[in-house]
């Protein structure tokens, strides 16, 4: 669009720093506290003495903690895929998603891990939330229900591909849901692994629910 | 006679050899069987060394085991304290410089001393991935994330719209390489994942720049008309194209989008390779369509990619292979500013289309999947060998039709991401030799002139950056340029390596690679390869020619030493005898099982009397 022309000289190290400074104050109320982080991890070592990395933000940690729920529900489903007589094609679209997420929730798990932040086992269940010192339970968007949970179990063969295609759409939807939320809320995706897994699954999920729109539609026909 | 062999590299000659025992060897050339010379085996039957070595390596950020299959690593050289533990990404040559992108910015190392190379400016203005790109004296960086800043300061941006934000293309004046001048920026509504300069033959005064950006939309009140909106709902949709900007090279300030080419438009179903339940279905849903084409209704939403991964030129040829979203896509780029879809593959093994490369005379491509955006660890034993592979396809007539895939096949451990990732040509004369990136899988290099058999003859491996949990690192991009291979390491630094002979690399192939040399280059600008005539360029191909018994062996052994003897010559008895030579070979190649191939020798040795 249009080419905006500010004076794009860097600043003096010095201002860098005031500035750097003056985020990390404001935004310290937010994250893990530093002393809490694990002492020397492999990342901490390899951090640069030069430039701290931004801090994350809540939104992140939220972000992070929810999709290992989400993810987990998406792998549960997954692996239903041999037991339950779908096509050969859905099921390698389901080995996918299994292997695909299960990296991804031990990528989220060592990002919080590393952070200090409490780390979600991986349960496909709702996230447990504090709000007002009351706990709540969540369950993140695009998530089934349990009628959702129950209707596919019971359902075997093409119903069984046509249910978890209709499903699993609304499943990969509700992550790209996530990650808009993500980047719409303040400070967040600053973290590189954050804004790089957060567009991956931004991209990867939108490619996905193309194929499975393209698998629906030709099981819809079958019918 | 044994001495005579004139095989294998070609300084092993030895230079005792006297004309005299040439003479003498040529003479009784026609009666006395020149043995075959041992090592050269056909590619096919390549072995890497059993067990694999790089499994088991150990871990460690600067001190991890190494092991590596006829490449030698010339250097190593960690980023400096800025730019140490953030990610390393693309590379881009100019002269004896690599500019290396980092998330915090750029790095330009001299690489005129390979085992040292020094570092010639440090730029820090930070945004991911810091693609970059080298044209002249104009060098671009891609900026895609949410912290990248105008002013190129390291605090980020917190506010989700701001002024302050940048997404696009960075312009910098690269005149005085050691002082890039940072001239002006494109904004575009998806930012800048990675981007691909192209020049165009017809349009000397500009350059171009195809912009291929994943991640979100930008809000409209940041950067105004970016829309979200499916492309039915308006018109001026940010999705479901790329950005096309030119820039001018007199004016470079005034570098700006000229178009937005909608090359996804009407993409449904491509021709997709798929196991056979897959092709069955598809073809029972496509007769179904062809019997009620009103019955299929409207599409629950358009379909198809939203936008590119990276794209792959090759002006030469005037094709393009865009790797976006599920789909493979060539392009027709005679119209630079506006490139046009021709073909589109799919595959039903692919996760997400990530980068192309084109056989040097264009009549293959490859792409490669990116499954996990390299953060996942896809080269275990329990990953599918053609999951997070390469896919080689034939280019006949402009059509791409499947035969293999690729994959490194070490198999790496859960604390390596590994992936198909960035390479390039190695420029081998007569076949089609490949170095790639393979993250924490290290770099492999193979041979796929054969399509169908892609195989492995050479790499190089770490072992992982740390051995209890996945850190980040491994060969974000590897290239060939100007006879090294260089690597940006995403967390140990800039790695150059040297190829080493071997039975299916001899050292006359790897000579007459070094004999192409580049000013610049850009991988995804992929330049026509050119050999200039050597000697070394007529040896590599009677190497290959007794490599896969293209050629009689007792006519390859008497044009070795004819060839030998022609060049103590000097002048025009020099001239004389490699014109004998030439008219000799291009007489024999009629007879030989790989007659194109005895010719290209018998040329290769013509015009080296030129």
């Amino acid at each position: 669009m249009t080419p905006s022309r500010p004076t794009p000289a860097a600043p003096s190290g010095a201002v860098r720093r005031l500035a750097l400074g003056l985020v990390l104050s404001l935004g310290l109320g937010l994250t893990a506290n530093a002393c809490a982080r694990p002492a020397a991890t492999a990342e901490t070592r390899a951090r640069p003495i030069g430039i701290p990395s931004l801090p994350h933000t809540a939104a992140d940690v939220h972000f992070m903690s929810g999709m290992i729920h989400h993810h987990a529900q998406a792998v549960l489903i997954a692996r239903w895929a041999p037991t339950h007589g779908a096509s050969a094609e859905l099921q390698r679209l389901a080995e996918r998603i299994v292997v695909g997420q299960n990296d991804e929730i031990a990528l989220m798990q060592n990002w919080l891990r590393d952070r200090g932040e409490p780390v979600p086992d991986g349960t496909p269940g709702p996230m447990k939330m504090k709000m007002d010192g009351m706990e709540h339970e969540m369950l993140m968007p695009g998530m089934l229900t349990a009628d959702q949970l129950a209707q596919l179990d019971r359902a075997r063969g093409a119903e069984f591909d046509r249910l978890f295609l209709r499903f699993m759409i609304q499943h990969h939807e509700g992550a790209i849901t996530m990650v808009n939320e993500l980047f719409g809320s303040p400070g967040a995706g600053q973290d590189e692994v954050v804004f790089r897994f957060a567009s991956d699954v931004y991209a990867d999920q939108t490619t996905e629910i193309d194929r499975m729109e393209k698998m629906l539609a030709a099981r819809s026909q079958d019918a | 006679m044994t001495s005579a062999r004139p095989l294998g590299p070609s300084r092993a000659i030895p230079t005792a050899l006297s004309v005299a025992a040439v003479l003498l060897v040529s003479a009784c050339a026609t009666t006395t069987l020149v043995p075959p010379a041992p090592g050269l085996v056909s590619i096919e039957s390549a072995a890497a060394p059993s067990p694999d070595p790089r499994v088991g390596l150990k871990a460690g950020l600067h001190d991890a085991g190494e092991a590596a299959w006829n490449l030698r690593l010339v250097s190593n050289t960690p980023s400096p304290k800025d730019f140490a533990g953030v990610t390393n990404s693309d590379l881009a040559f100019t002269g004896n410089y690599v500019i290396q992108g980092n998330y915090n910015g750029f790095m330009v190392w001299d690489m005129t001393n390979a085992a040292r190379p020094s570092l010639k400016k440090s730029f820090l203005c930070p945004a991911s991935q810091s693609d970059v790109s080298i044209y002249k004296n104009l060098l671009f960086v891609s900026a895609e994330g949410m912290s990248g800043r105008l002013d190129c300061g390291t605090q980020g941006v917190r506010d989700t719209v701001s002024h302050e934000r940048v997404r696009g293309i960075r312009i910098f004046d690269a005149t005085d390489i050691a002082n890039p001048k940072y001239i002006t920026n494109v904004q575009t509504c998806r930012g800048s994942h990675t981007h691909t300069v192209v020049s165009d033959p017809k349009d000397p005064e500009n350059v171009y720049i195809y912009v291929s950006g994943s991640a979100g939309v930008r809000s409209p009140s940041e950067l105004p008309g970016c829309s979200a909106l499916a492309p039915d709902q308006d018109a001026n949709s940010a999705l479901f194209r790329i950005e096309v900007i030119k820039v001018p090279l007199k004016d470079p300030a005034r570098a700006a989008i000229v178009s937005s080419p909608r090359i996804f438009n009407d993409l449904t179903a491509p021709p997709r390779h798929a196991e056979p339940m897959d092709s069955a279905q598809m073809a029972r849903a496509a007769a179904r369509a062809a019997a009620n084409p009103a019955g299929a209704g409207p599409p629950r939403r358009a379909g198809g990619p939203t936008q590119c991964h990276d794209i792959t030129v090759y002006p030469a040829i005037g094709l393009a292979g865009g790797a976006c979203g599920g789909y493979g896509l060539l392009l027709d780029i005679s119209n630079v500013a506006n490139p046009v879809r021709i073909g589109a593959v799919a595959d039903s093994n692919f996760s997400f289309w990530h980068s192309a490369t084109f056989s040097n005379d264009g009549s293959k491509i490859l792409f490669t999947d990116e499954w996990g955006g390299g953060s996942a660890p896809r080269c275990r034993s329990t990953d599918k060998m053609e999951w997070g592979a390469n896919a080689l396809f034939t280019l006949v007539d402009r059509k791409m039709t499947f035969k293999s895939y690729y994959k490194m096949p070490a198999p790496q451990t859960s604390f390596e991401n590994c992936v198909a990732h960035n390479g390039s040509l190695i420029p081998i004369p007569g076949r089609e030799v490949m170095v790639q990136g393979w993250y924490q899988g290290g770099i492999s290099i193979f041979d796929w002139t054969d399509i169908t058999k892609p195989t492995e003859i050479a790499y190089h491996d770490r072992g992982p950056v740390d051995g209890t949990k996945l850190v980040s690192g491994g060969s974000w991009s590897v290239y060939w340029y100007n006879g090294y291979i260089v690597s940006s390491e995403i967390a140990r630094g800039l790695d150059i390596f040297e190829l080493r002979p071997s039975a299916y690399l001899t050292q006359n192939e790897i000579d007459a690679a070094k004999s192409v040399r580049f000013e610049q280059l850009n991988a995804q600008e992929q330049p026509k390869l050119v050999w200039p005539a050597t000697f070394a360029l007529a040896r590599a191909y009677m190497d290959q020619l007794e490599r896969g018994k293209g050629q009689d062996g007792e006519k390859l052994a008497a044009a070795r030493l004819d060839l030998l003897a022609a060049e103590r010559l000097s002048g025009s008895a020099r001239s004389t005898a490699l014109t004998q030579l030439a008219n000799r070979l291009h007489a024999e190649a009629r007879t030989a099982k790989d007659a194109p191939k005895a010719h290209l020798m018998a040329s290769a040795v013509g015009d080296l009397a030129k």
